[in-house]
């Protein structure tokens, strides 16, 4: 079952309310998205707790309807 | 007494200096992320276990509650969760990964 790129969007930024989410469909299929998550929360964190701060957010969605979600996270410059 | 999965797992993990859980295998990856892990090791020239998670059900979502990430593939070096596909390619283009290896003492070139 596929998901929205609003849908994505709406978790992330329930989870991580001061998120910037940007989010790619790359293949126009509704099934494989690239979000580029930026976060005052991930600051001083590495990159694995900050992917799972996201995946958090995103629900236990993660792996299973949400299937193909490329992920990069950074904290504000 | 029987093993239990984050036993195995563990097991595995200890069980190389870098290992790869993966769906499929390096020659025949069957998924766009775990064939770009592999594309990544081998551009390093690094020796590395592989597990086909789509061969052991238990090790498939087991694996997930082990390291609290809910993806395949995912990168062990030196009995420590590294990440997934993202991470590896960022850590690749940062020229991180390759410093890590040298760091672990991992060997290259096989």
């Amino acid at each position: 079952m596929a998901m929205t790129s609003e849908e994505i969007e709406r978790l992330i930024r329930a989870g991580l309310p001061d998120a910037l989410v940007e989010i790619t469909d790359l293949a126009g299929d509704g099934d494989h998205y690239a979000a580029r998550v930026t976060s005052e929360a991930f600051r001083g964190k590495p990159r694995v707790r900050q992917h799972q701060m996201v995946y958090a957010a995103l629900e236990g969605r993660m792996g299973g309807e949400l299937h193909a979600l490329q992920l990069t996270t950074q904290a504000p410059d | 007494m029987t093993e239990s999965v984050n036993d195995r797992i563990q097991g595995v993990v200890s069980s190389a200096d870098v290992v790869l859980f993966m769906k499929g295998t390096p020659l025949f990856p069957q998924c766009g992320f775990s064939s770009r892990a592999v594309a990544i090791l081998d551009h390093l020239d690094v020796e590395y276990a592989s597990v086909d998670v789509l061969q052991d059900q238990e090790i498939r979502q087991g694996i997930k509650s082990f390291s609290d990430w809910p993806t395949i593939p995912q990168l062990y070096v030196k009995g420590e969760f590294l990440g997934g596909s993202d991470i590896m390619m960022e850590m690749y283009e940062a020229g991180e990964l390759d410093a890590l290896l040298r760091e672990k003492g991992v060997p290259r070139g096989g």
